[in-house]
């Protein structure tokens, strides 16, 4: 396959996003400007100007009209996904760091960082379908775990929700009276921070990737451990395929030593495995740097990578990635 | 794409015509025609011009058209491919090259071979199943001996190694002075050199490449390269496993071929599965190429 280079952001990649019908893609660093790509050619259809530091994480609505983001400039913003334009800021004391609409696109999760003595904390916001009706106020804020909350999604029905971080822990909470539900044993969990948290299409399971070389298949309900794939390298986002058994692994050693090192010793391919037998099916290599995010296009037919260069790589699988047997 | 010059004689004159106005001479041009495109998606576009020295040029492009996966848009979708642009995107230099298609074809790199396994359990003391261990690949450094680990070119231990025999020129010793005495000076081909008997060194070099290769006819058009593997994996390791595909049509040709990696194994497998019947087709399996002893 002939990836499509997007150079569109001037700093690192951090996040990654398809909707629901696989033909935008939006792509998120650490300069300052979200930015939406046609998922299938690669080209630039705009940028989400208005953030004042990195950008972590978005969401898109279900029908592709709204999207959220969470950046360092303590804010959380809604937007208009055709024209641009902001709809709607959440202010916090704090960075946000992970974004997530809930099914039904009526609440939306919101997580910000430890900063300047504050915790980190898991905010639940309701998002009103009507902009100029919009409020700031949370429906539910959740405390508690220590260090940064790098990812919080909804769990199945939008009962629950699943919050993975530097603790190394993932956790099940309720979403609507903010209990903590389940936490993953100290056996079993991660034993280093959780970088990234995907979830499956029907969101029975979810995947955590992790700086202890790892990524860990879980139970959304449960919360039980289902299969472990272990890497040589820190995680740093992981994906899983929506058509395929597959799952991809993205990582690489962290930017700090890796102008002291080989490339080759760098690692940086996006690394397949197969989901249920866990064994490697292949790499993907032509990142200069860490990848930083991952995606699957709904279809299952095409991924893309973000990496610490600064470019988003698209891949159109060639036909026989479909028959690769293990 | 094929170019050839077609000088044909014009019935205009050059002479009638203004030296400087290359464009104008266009209608002199036989009209574009395009051919196709036929039932593989082959498409041909003839079309004539004239270069910078004035001769008339025939440029044939020949194509392929392929219909990728039936794209099955939503209405929606569709509806946003014709968003007009907005943020940065609205001013975009055309030069800006944001979106490039990558030069380099990357490739999903397996760890193995296809259709092997993880660990291939053979007796230890045959050094051949143990060069086939990681994968169907046989890496053995020729330098150092170390197998498995790098090829010949990339030994780290080039440098310190006693130069491998079958690799270097023999010094010029008396005995072999002796032995081609009459040609002295005229090139002597490694092989010959003293004396040539003694030469087995030459055998692990085939032995990667074409050794023990069996050519297999007759196969249907749907069977692929892990297929093959798969049908011939019981005899014995093998080492590479080829399946011939038509350039044109993506369709497979009918034939392939299979190594071995030992020939007790390539034999086995010829007497018994030349003449088997694989996808409703009786196989042909035979030698690859003429047998050297």
């Amino acid at each position: 396959m002939r990836p499509i280079l997007m150079k569109g952001h001037e700093r690192p990649l951090t996040f990654l996003k398809y909707n629901r019908e696989g033909d935008l893609l939006f792509s998120c660093a650490k300069d300052h400007t979200p930015t939406v790509w046609f998922a299938d050619n690669g080209e630039r259809l705009g940028t989400y100007r208005g953030h004042n530091g990195a950008v972590w994480s978005c969401d898109a609505s279900r029908d592709s009209t709204r999207l959220i983001t969470g950046s360092a400039d303590q804010t959380a913003k809604l937007w208009d996904v055709q024209t641009g334009t902001q709809l709607y800021t959440f202010n916090f004391d704090s960075p946000a760091r992970s974004v997530d609409f809930a099914v039904g696109d009526k609440l939306a999760v919101i997580t910000t960082d430890p900063f300047m003595g504050l915790t980190s904390a898991i905010h639940i916001k309701r998002i009103a379908r009507d902009h100029s009706d919009q409020t700031s106020e949370s429906v539910v804020i959740l405390k508690g775990p220590q260090g940064r909350i790098n990812r919080a999604v909804w769990g199945p029905l939008n009962k629950t929700i699943i919050s993975a971080g530097e603790d190394a822990i993932v956790r099940i909470w309720d979403s609507e009276t903010g209990k903590l539900l389940k936490e993953s044993d100290k056996e079993d969990g991660h034993k280093k921070p959780i970088t990234s948290l995907s979830k499956s299409n029907d969101c029975s399971h979810f995947l955590t990737g992790s700086l202890d070389k790892s990524a860990k298949l879980w139970d959304s309900r449960t919360l039980t451990l289902i299969k472990t794939y272990v890497t040589e390298r820190p995680v740093n986002a992981v994906a899983m395929s929506p058509l395929l058994d597959h799952v991809v692994l993205g990582g690489g050693q962290d930017a700090s030593s890796v102008t002291t090192t080989d490339h080759r010793a760098g690692k940086f391919e996006a690394k397949f495995y197969d989901k249920i037998l866990q064994e490697e099916i292949g790499g993907v290599k032509g990142h200069f740097g860490p990848i930083n995010a991952l995606a699957f296009n709904p279809d299952g037919k095409s991924f893309t990578s973000g990496g610490e260069d600064g470019y988003v790589r698209l891949h159109h699988f060639d036909s026989d990635y479909f028959n690769i047997k293990v | 794409m094929a170019v050839e010059a077609a000088m044909q004689p014009s019935k205009v004159r050059w002479g009638e015509l203004e030296e400087d106005d290359g464009e104008d001479l266009d209608f002199l041009l036989p009209p574009k025609q395009v051919i196709g495109p036929d039932e593989n998606g082959i498409k041909k576009v003839v079309e004539y011009k004239f270069n910078e020295e004035g001769n008339k040029v025939k440029i044939t492009t020949t194509t392929r058209i392929r219909k990728l996966a039936n794209a099955r848009l939503s209405k929606r979708a569709v509806e946003r491919r014709s968003w007009s642009k907005f943020g940065d995107a609205v001013h975009e230099d055309v030069g800006s090259r944001l979106t490039m298609v990558s030069t380099e074809e990357i490739l999903l790199e397996r760890p193995r071979a296809p259709g092997t396994k993880q660990e291939e359990t053979k007796v230890a003391g045959d050094p051949l199943a143990q060069m086939g261990k990681g994968g169907a690949v046989l890496m053995v450094c020729r330098s150092c001996g170390k197998k498995g680990d790098h090829w010949t070119s990339r030994c780290p231990y080039k440098d310190l190694a006693q130069p491998s025999e079958s690799f270097t020129d023999r010094p010029p010793s008396s005995e072999t002075a002796a032995a081609t005495g009459a040609t002295k000076g005229a090139y002597v081909p490694p092989s010959m050199r003293g004396g040539g008997a003694e030469r087995v060194g030459g055998t692990d070099m085939r032995r990667r490449n074409d050794e023990n290769s069996v050519r297999v006819t007759n196969l249907s058009e749907d069977t692929q390269e892990p297929d093959l593997h798969e049908l011939f994996r019981p005899f014995g390791n093998v080492s590479r496993v080829y399946v011939a595909v038509d350039q044109k049509t993506g369709m497979s040709r009918g034939f392939g071929f299979v190594n071995f990696v030992n020939r007790e194994d390539a034999e086995r497998a010829i007497n018994k599965l030349n003449g088997y019947g694989y996808d409703s087709l009786i196989l042909r399996v035979e030698w690859a190429a003429p047998r050297s002893n």
